[in-house]
């Protein structure tokens, strides 16, 4: 999340929202989560675990570039 | 009921002061969809906020009754936690932050209370370049 937060706060287009998985169970299933961190950008692109600060911006392009 | 012993709140008071700004914790409650996490949920923020009361506001919204601002806010869940600067950021928290996800939670109050993300000029400049909205949801568990 904390990559996440610092996006939203570089970025007006950036939203970050942490949810806490044992309390969500129907989003948990929706966005198939079996382990944790599991990250979901813009509900297509989506990895587990925490990836380092290029890799994650990677992502976030990626899921940017199919959306536009 | 406390949540946080004396040592969190040391370790809490020690990063609020790298708080530049005031900063407010829009909490969504709705007893009647989660009683008991939303109560959680509220009293731990009100323990954070007691540790610099001079800097963090906290406000109750219940998403029925306050529909309006919770449709602005995009915040359907309870419980939730919307953490505000000199403006909403959108950073949102969905359950109680226990574990690393307070962490992040503290974390998200020192940000958004300088607007000053603490990421490379190089992220900077690839997300100034974004044209399309990027939602990102970050599912975690309090271990």
């Amino acid at each position: 999340m904390r990559l996440a937060q610092h996006m939203a706060v570089a970025s007006d287009r950036v939203r970050a929202t942490a949810i806490e998985a044992t309390e969500f169970p129907e989003l948990s299933r929706s966005y198939r989560v079996s382990a944790v961190p599991k990250i979901v950008i813009n509900d297509r692109v989506e990895f587990e675990g925490a990836l380092p600060e290029a890799q994650f911006l990677d992502a976030v392009l990626r899921a940017a570039a199919d959306a536009a | 009921m406390a949540f946080l012993t004396d040592r969190d709140q040391d370790a809490v008071r020690q990063e609020f002061t790298k708080l530049a700004g005031p900063v407010k914790l829009v909490v969504f409650s709705q007893e009647l969809e989660a009683a008991e996490l939303c109560r959680q949920n509220e009293a731990l923020v009100r323990e954070v906020a007691a540790l610099a009361p001079d800097q963090v506001t906290v406000e109750v919204l219940n998403p029925v009754i306050d529909r309006e601002r919770a449709e602005g806010y995009g915040v359907s869940r309870v419980p939730g936690i919307v953490v505000e600067g000199a403006r909403d950021y959108g950073i949102r928290f969905l359950g109680i932050p226990g574990g690393y996800e307070f962490s992040n939670l503290i974390d998200a109050m020192i940000v958004a209370s300088s607007g000053e993300a603490a990421i490379s000029a190089e992220t900077k400049t690839a997300l100034a370049g974004l044209t399309s909205d990027v939602d990102i949801k970050v599912f975690s568990t309090p271990t």
